[in-house]
């Protein structure tokens, strides 16, 4: 076994273990934590396959920005342990089955793939920050700037919907 | 065994970098306090630390073991695991951000390898950004100590310093770009030898000059991140005790502390890097007899110490001083004496002078500015900095696309 292997199962068993972690914790905050663990054993999967620019970026929005938001907000409405009721224990057994049935179909379309896929390791142009922000600012800018537009829109509307004034 | 050694000397050269580099930030943290004391004491016309050893240089030994020895409770109704987690998270966080800082142009030869100073691998592409995802993730630190001591103070001071850190990073990764359009690459290496490109300039080739708007927001913006003063809203202790460390003894408040001081280390490692040409010497390079600035300042730095020890009031201090003197004055007279050495020790001179300079303007700022009110604070951030630091990338951007780079 090749060490980059080893790095490959160590980081893959971290992110599964994060993920279950984080179904099954009772505590947002650890829910969150886990959630945490699952980001950053992400980039650490981008960083093996050579994509340095989105494992810094997954770590910087996701792991930092973003989960920073959802820990600040469990803090901030001191959100308690999560309650069960009868209806939620019961909707655990569709669930499972669904997880089942989601894990067979990613299962199949990897088997189905071909090996130049499964061997990917992301090298050159694509993997590069040069590349990413040459598709990004030259062959996809206009549905780049739209999202920007979208996002700025939605950031105006929270804004507006929070400053109503109470009548 | 040697065969065992050879095959894996990478590694071994890596690990022991490792527990040097740890070693020497410790030992700087630990001398980094004794320097604030002392200067924001010699600011308020007192004399600081000066019983524990000769000039008070032994006080960090005895702040080190009283950490280590005093009682260490923990609150009723705290959430064990994350109240254990955070003062760690803090810690290992701003210690690993030391990792991607380099410390000198030129590799150390010995036995028969290439050996950098600095840890992250020289093609480290990603370098700037690296540090500001690590910087990304100290949030935690603050934000859950504050959350998991189950007590009001620390979550008010958890919450706030979320709230700053977030605000400010947004300023903080703003303020670089202009440094990283001119340098085209966020390699650290890189961005200083960019700043090399005229070496008969000196100092005046550094990027301070083209991204003065984008030095002082990140400057400002990183003294936020670090939360010293005048930031330190989420431990101002009129108002909150002590912050998010509030319900933390013993060595878990150290942590927390060591970690705040390591991150000055590394905020000022960053200023000089990005703005101040990082190792480069302020002189041209065609003056070579600038190289024996270390020495010139070394050598009567190093006699001082020996006739101040020897008229120093107690026997030890001076039996230690002129010890300590001495070995500064051997030293100053070795650089000297081996050009060889002198070379070397060039880059790694300027770029340890440079911090030196930083921490000192932090320390001076702590010793005059009063601390901001929270909305103040805010409003600064995001009304000032921000738009100063987006209009900076604006015209960073203009000026290359118009006249191309230098």
């Amino acid at each position: 076994m090749t060490a980059q292997l080893v790095v490959f199962f160590a980081l893959a068993a971290l992110a599964v273990i994060g993920a279950v972690s984080l179904i099954l914790q009772k505590h947002p905050i650890h829910s969150a934590l886990s959630l945490i663990v699952v980001m950053v054993a992400l980039a650490g999967l981008y960083l093996l396959m050579g994509a340095e620019f989105v494992a810094a970026v997954q770590i910087i929005v996701y792991g930092g920005a973003i989960m920073v938001l959802f820990v600040f907000v469990i803090m901030l409405l001191n959100a308690g342990v999560e309650e069960h009721t009868s209806i939620s224990k019961m909707a655990g057994i569709p669930g499972l089955l669904l997880v089942v049935a989601l894990a067979g179909f990613v299962a199949a379309t990897i088997a189905k793939s071909g090996a130049s896929v499964q061997a990917a390791t992301q090298t050159g142009m694509l993997s590069s920050t040069k590349g990413i922000s040459e598709m990004v600012f030259k062959d996809f800018v206009y549905p780049f700037e739209l999202t920007s537009f979208l996002i700025l829109v939605a950031i105006l509307g929270a804004t507006v919907l929070a400053q109503r004034e109470k009548s | 065994m040697i065969s065992l050694l050879s095959a894996n000397a990478e590694l071994i050269i890596t690990i022991v970098k490792i527990a040097l580099l740890l070693f020497i930030v410790l030992t700087v943290n630990a001398y980094l306090t004794w320097f604030e004391r002392k200067v924001v004491a010699h600011m308020q016309s007192r004399w600081g630390p000066h019983r524990v050893g000769p000039h008070g240089l032994l006080q960090p030994l005895a702040d080190g073991v009283k950490f280590l020895f005093k009682e260490d409770p923990t609150p009723a109704g705290v959430d064990k695991f994350v109240y254990y987690l955070a003062p760690l998270l803090a810690l290992s966080l701003a210690l690993t951000s030391i990792a991607i800082i380099p410390f000198g142009p030129e590799p150390l030869h010995l036995f028969g390898h290439d050996i950098y100073l600095g840890i992250a691998p020289l093609n480290l592409n990603i370098g700037i950004l690296a540090l500001f995802a690590i910087t990304a993730l100290g949030v935690y630190g603050v934000a859950l100590a504050g959350w998991s001591s189950n007590s009001k103070y620390p979550l008010l001071g958890g919450l706030r310093s979320s709230a700053q850190m977030v605000s400010y990073e947004l300023a903080l990764t703003m303020s670089v770009v202009g440094v990283l359009l001119m340098a085209g690459s966020f390699n650290l290496r890189d961005i200083i030898n960019a700043q090399a490109s005229h070496p008969e300039r000196g100092l005046l080739g550094w990027n301070v000059w083209p991204q003065i708007l984008g030095f002082f927001c990140f400057f400002t913006a990183a003294v936020a991140e670090t939360n010293r003063v005048p930031f330190d809203l989420p431990e101002a202790e009129s108002e909150l005790v002590a912050g998010f460390h509030t319900e933390y003894a013993s060595f878990k408040f150290a942590m927390f502390f060591i970690a705040e001081y390591t991150s000055m280390i590394t905020v000022s490692c960053l200023c000089t890097i990005m703005f101040f040409g990082g190792w480069l010497s302020p002189f041209p390079a065609s003056w070579t007899f600038t190289h024996y600035v270390p020495s010139l300042i070394l050598i009567p730095a190093g006699l001082w110490v020996i006739w101040d020890g020897l008229r120093y009031e107690t026997v030890f201090g001076r039996m230690v001083l002129p010890g300590v003197g001495s070995v500064i004055t051997l030293l100053g007279a070795l650089f000297v004496a081996l050009p060889d050495v002198n070379n070397f020790i060039q880059g790694p001179f300027w770029l340890l002078s440079k911090i030196l300079v930083f921490l000192f303007v932090y320390v001076w700022m702590r010793g005059t500015l009063p601390r901001f009110r929270y909305d103040q604070l805010m409003a600064f951030g995001w009304k000032l900095l921000l738009p100063v630091s987006i209009v900076n990338v604006i015209i960073t951007s203009f000026v290359i696309l118009m006249w191309g780079k230098k």
